[in-house]
């Protein structure tokens, strides 16, 4: 039996089995910290700061290399921000990590006013994000990170899908002079998108053309949303899977080149509905110009975490009792598929 | 010593004037400052007014934002820019926001206003001229209001850990904040042994005594391993008899007619101080 993703359009350069057991599993997190590791080669003006979890959120492989640019914080994320804010203030690109939920959590007016306002060139990577932290439960589970740092102005706004996504995401993130906001997770997953496939911050990712829906996903859905669309075509449906590795700034044009095609779409994310990729797409989707381009109307439904809070559990159970695994976002296709006119 | 009461009286009738037309704004804190902002521009700082950016500057870090009238007059003054500007104070479209905006304005080192995020952005500047042996200095202000908000002892712990003796806070110890003195609202006392207890080096000095402020800032600057507070005991409005001591006067702008005593009182004690 092939796994083979037939619909991949070569330019994206997927792993070619991506669902063999054999596609290797890592945190995005990852990524992050050795996108990090090579900045701080690359460029003495790189400093990195955390807030007592270097080796979570994978900034001690520079810590232990340039102790020189590294700055341990201690519990004290608002400090974090401050600090960070400072450094940058003096000519450095300062790159914070720590837990979503408490970067941005708990230091909102900090990266508001710190950071924002004083548009500084730091780079804020949260990891642990979302349900797929699991275990810890719900007040370590941060669904509406996204929500906050798309509202800010100055902000950009990155989900990578996977490790060696994060890495990229980084790196464009570092060629910002402006503050960046890099979302990472703790589980581990499929790493199938490769060093060819492309990047470019702003220009989402078409890993699956499809007609009778399309499926934008970001962080671990996109590839949920790819097992998802596979599972689809053997029922007949045509689904398209992009990937929003940018919230801000989204695709315009993508988003509406399928609401064009498909008028049914789909978003999926580990967070709240409101606020965050489902939310900005439907913003896109009801600006005039888009509507005026569309031509005809569209219908989305949001794939995510339905304004409550998680619990504890593993990535997988919690993805599936929330419906944003394979089978939530395959359930929300064909369920508005079934009323979708003719 | 002349010269530098001279420049305090005439910052302290450009804040009058300034907040006189902008019918807003935040004259106690701004009023008591004047004299240690004085002292930082003309005496204490190494600053070029022509090259604000720099990079051997020290520099200065509005912590509580809501002084900056003494800040922006201070800064015209040494002429960061035009004098006129300062009458532009918290209009639509100047770069003299009602809390400070870095960008717009030269001389301005961060954007502030919410309490309690300059002083770790003071630290952030602080470890980078430490870690890279930079021999300029950061003076951060704060508000002792200000220090109700937990962020800045975490930026008091981080620097203490760092040995930042390039860092300077200055503590605004008038005793007053939005609704009420600084004990009934939330008492701070001892200060002086808190920052002990945090690794700082204290000196408490009269914050409006022109001769007791350089040697506060002598001080700090001989002291090696450990960042500075200092606690400089303000009145808030000082130089104006009937906003000195009143927190009334935090937030309230005066009106014409005040702004008219007020100026006539500073009038008077600058032709005291000519006379000297």
């Amino acid at each position: 039996m092939t796994t083979h993703l037939q619909d991949a359009p070569p330019d994206m350069h997927l792993v070619p089995d991506i669902f063999a057991p054999a596609v290797p599993k890592k945190a995005s997190r990852d990524g992050f910290g050795k996108a990090l590791l090579a900045l701080g080669e690359k460029d003495p003006n790189v400093w990195a700061l955390t807030a007592d979890v270097s080796e979570s959120t994978r900034t001690h492989w520079f810590a232990e290399k340039f102790p020189g640019r590294f700055v341990q914080v201690g519990v004290a994320e608002q400090n974090l921000a401050g600090v960070a804010a400072g450094i940058a203030a003096c000519g450095k690109k300062a790159f914070i990590s720590a837990f979503a939920a408490f970067s941005p959590g708990r230091n909102f007016d900090q990266i508001r006013v710190s950071v924002c306002y004083n548009n500084s060139d730091v780079k804020i990577h949260a990891s642990h994000a979302g349900l797929s932290v699991g275990p810890d439960g719900a007040s370590h589970q941060i669904l509406e990170d996204i929500a906050m740092m798309r509202a800010l102005p100055n902000m950009t706004v990155l989900v990578p899908c996977d490790m060696e996504q994060a890495k990229k995401a980084t790196l464009a993130a570092a060629k910002l002079t402006t503050p960046a906001y890099i979302r990472t997770s703790r589980e581990n997953s499929p790493v199938f998108t490769t060093p060819q496939t492309p990047f470019e911050i702003g220009k989402a990712n078409v890993y699956r053309d499809g007609k009778d829906v399309a499926i934008f996903a970001c962080g671990l859905q996109v590839y949920e949303a790819i097992k998802a669309a596979e599972e689809l075509k053997k029922k007949g449906i045509d689904a398209a899977v992009i990937d929003m590795h940018s919230i801000k700034p989204i695709d315009t044009q993508t988003i509406i080149q399928y609401a064009k095609k498909c008028g049914v779409l789909v978003s999926a994310e580990d967070h709240q509905i409101n606020g965050g990729l489902g939310s900005a797409i439907a913003e896109v989707l009801c600006e005039p110009q888009s509507v005026a381009s569309i031509q005809h109307p569209t219908t989305l439904v949001r794939v995510g975490m339905k304004d409550r809070f998680g619990e504890s559990g593993n990535c997988a159970e919690l993805y599936k009792k929330y419906g944003i695994d394979a089978a939530g976002i395959m359930k929300a296709v064909e369920e508005i598929l079934k009323k979708k006119p003719e | 010593m002349k010269k530098l009461g001279m420049i305090a009286n005439g910052v302290r009738q450009d804040i009058v004037r300034m907040l006189v037309e902008a019918k807003s704004g935040h004259p106690a804190g701004s009023l008591g400052m004047a004299d240690i902002l004085t002292a930082l521009y003309f005496g204490i700082m190494r600053h070029d007014p022509k090259n604000p950016q720099w990079e051997d500057r020290d520099r200065l870090v509005l912590s509580n934002g809501h002084i900056c009238p003494v800040l922006y007059a201070a800064l015209a003054e040494a002429g960061y820019f035009e004098k006129e500007k300062l009458l532009t104070l918290r209009k639509l479209g100047s770069p003299l926001q009602g809390h400070p905006h870095r960008g717009p304005l030269p001389g301005i080192e961060n954007s502030s206003g919410p309490l309690g995020q300059g002083i770790s952005q003071a630290v952030g500047m602080a470890l980078v001229g430490k870690m890279e042996k930079k021999d300029w200095r950061v003076y951060s202000l704060l508000g002792d209001g200000e220090l109700n908000e937990g962020q800045v002892w975490e930026a008091f712990m981080l620097g203490a850990k760092y040995k930042l003796d390039n860092l300077v806070a200055i503590i605004d110890r008038n005793n007053i904040q939005i609704d009420g003195t600084s004990d009934d609202v939330l008492p701070l006392e001892p200060l002086s042994e808190k920052f002990q207890s945090f690794g700082w080096n204290v000196v408490v000095i009269d914050g409006n005594n022109m001769n007791a402020i350089l040697h506060g800032f002598g001080m700090a600057s001989s002291c090696e391993g450990k960042p500075t507070a200092i606690i400089a005991n303000t009145v808030p409005g000082k130089g104006v008899s009937f906003m000195e001591g009143k927190f009334g006067w935090h937030g309230k702008s005066p009106n014409k007619e005040e702004g008219e005593l007020a100026l006539n009182e500073l009038g008077d004690a600058r032709k005291k101080l000519e006379a000297i």
